[in-house]
């Protein structure tokens, strides 16, 4: 019984929150569904796409859209449209395998550095601090020469930058909590470390968890598409978006500039729609948002205005 | 090539990559700090809603599409392309901008949408302090409001902001400049990295590491003058 009433409370919660986000956040709802279609698209790429991702058409190579070939073909008749489904499986895999990586190591780095203290707090801060230093582009292109190009390398080395750095951010939030009484509560009864970690310090940075994570996915998208850009991403055949621009399709964008804007196209849509869902999200998740500074506050507060004024005609 | 990293070829690159850094960094705040102002002066009108959905364009558009189709387009169009030859800043001054502004305008738009964001969050939140009650009380113009009292106070995070933007901008550089085909360290770091040339890699990697490092102890250091509640001893 007991269990089943929790479960109601969870359900009952999310549906809570995904009225507050159509309610509260159009932009946020709109972002939702466009992570929604990439994931959709990425899912069942092999049953969406008309062709096969590297199905050469050599006859009809480097036409523009048509009935066939709905968004054209490229240089050696490959359909383009098929290979932006395929791409968004990459990017989708990438942005949140990379990302999940990431915020594990955030957590666990953070996590430990803030509680233990002391030298290892020290030790690991300037660690922090030295991979920071160094733009991580330059770090990842470095990197990824050495363990070579693939999609497992890109996912390994975007996660275990970006968690190093994104551990800062999980540090501070922890020393915050630590002070808590309950955490002393907890020490002086005698819990032991784990149990402090993961049952009373970890629930507490969830939300800022979940928030980090929406805020990595496309930053993670953007740096795969930018390394498959430079050549020291995901090799060709492969349709990542970021390759798509690049290589041999360079030097017929000129003759079919078609082939130029599509990926990015996918790219800019793709980003700006899980940036947009994880700012809704961190707006509704964020107690010190809530109240007047979302969309809805603001209508909210007119309406009141509005209503005032009819009461009050003379103001 | 090269098989010391102190051959000569560092020294004769890094002003490229510099010029195009700092000239990003203009654009940057050229472009955010009047919006992200104006968007929190006016917040939720029209203006503040097209201002924050241009923030958002700017974060969400990759600058090597943006420069693919800026190479693209007018040369379809108008049959231009950018100079090839690297043209010296001491000989054509101005043919030097010329080729430097639209690689530098790319480069900058992507970290102004944060810079944007962060200025309207920072203006907000100052805008509701009590001191600025007080100067618009004693009937101060609405420049001398904004410009003296809330910008400065403001503008802490824009800076810090600065310092962290600083590693993506030397990143996006080595896109730009391997697209626009400006021989800075970039290029100089891709064309090494692709003949496994590791000295000259580590050294690039150095040189920029060591200079994000020096201007961010500078930003640290301006906060004395931004802020007069921070003393160094």
């Amino acid at each position: 019984m007991a269990e089943l009433t929790t479960e109601t409370k969870k359900q009952s919660k999310l549906t809570e929150l995904v009225k507050r986000m159509i309610m509260e956040q159009p932009l946020g709802t709109i972002g939702a569904m466009i992570t929604l279609i990439l994931l959709f698209t990425g899912i069942f790429a092999r049953w969406l796409a008309p062709y096969g991702m590297n199905d050469p058409h050599p006859l009809s190579a480097l036409q523009g859209p048509s009935f066939t070939f709905w968004l054209g073909t490229d240089n050696i008749g490959r359909d383009l449209l098929s290979r932006l489904i395929y791409g968004a499986r990459i990017s989708m895999i990438v942005g949140l395998t990379a990302s999940l990586l990431s915020v594990t190591i955030s957590v666990i780095l953070g996590i430990l550095s803030a509680y233990i203290g002391g030298a290892f707090d020290l030790i690991v801060q300037r660690f922090v601090d030295a991979v920071l230093s160094i733009p991580s582009l330059l770090l990842l292109m470095v990197v990824i020469s050495l363990i070579g190009t693939g999609m497992w390398q890109v996912i390994f080395c975007l996660g275990i930058s970006n968690g190093i750095g994104g551990s800062r951010m999980i540090r501070s939030l922890v020393i915050g909590i630590k002070s808590n009484l309950y955490v002393q509560a907890a020490v002086s009864v005698g819990a032991p470390t784990w149990k402090i970690l993961i049952q009373h310090i970890l629930p507490n940075i969830m939300a800022p968890i979940i928030i980090i994570f929406s805020m990595t996915v496309p930053s993670v998208i953007l740096a795969e598409a930018g390394l498959s850009f430079l050549g020291f991403g995901i090799p060709p055949p492969a349709p990542s978006w970021g390759g798509m621009l690049s290589g041999s399709a360079r030097k017929y964008m000129f003759k079919d500039p078609w082939m130029a804007l599509w990926p990015g196209l996918a790219l800019a849509i793709v980003v700006y729609g899980v940036n947009m869902f994880g700012d809704a999200l961190r707006d509704l998740l964020d107690p010190r948002m809530r109240g007047g500074a979302g969309r809805y506050g603001t209508i909210l507060k007119r309406r009141i205005s509005k209503v005032t004024a009819k009461e009050n005609p003379t103001e | 090539m090269g098989q010391h990293p102190g051959d000569g070829r560092n020294c004769i690159r890094w002003p490229v990559t510099f010029e195009l850094g700092i000239l990003a960094l203009i654009v940057t705040q050229v472009i955010a700090l009047p919006i992200g102002v104006y968007s929190a002066l006016r917040q939720n009108t029209w203006g503040d809603y097209l201002a924050r959905t241009f923030a958002i364009f700017c974060i969400a558009v990759p600058s090597f599409w943006l420069a693919t189709l800026v190479i693209v387009f007018p040369a379809i169009w108008w049959h231009y392309s950018p100079p090839l030859l690297l043209i010296p800043f001491n000989k054509d001054p101005i043919g030097n901008l010329k080729m430097f502004i639209i690689p530098a305008i790319i480069l900058g738009m992507s970290g102004a949408g944060g810079n944007m964001r962060i200025t309207r969050t920072m203006m907000l939140e100052v805008l509701r302090q009590d001191y600025i009650r007080t100067a618009w009380a004693k009937g101060l113009s609405e420049r001398i409001v904004v410009m003296r009292h809330a910008l400065k106070n403001a503008l802490i995070p824009v800076v810090t902001l600065i310092g962290y933007q600083l590693p993506v901008i030397v990143g996006g550089a080595v896109i730009i400049e391997d697209i626009f085909g400006l021989p800075g360290l970039g290029r100089l770091l891709t064309d090494a990295t692709e003949s496994r040339d590791y000295p000259i890699v580590s050294a690039v990697v150095l040189i920029t590491s060591i200079v994000i490092v020096v201007i961010n102890l500078l930003i640290d250091l301006s906060y004395g003058y931004l802020d007069p509640r921070v003393h160094y001893e």
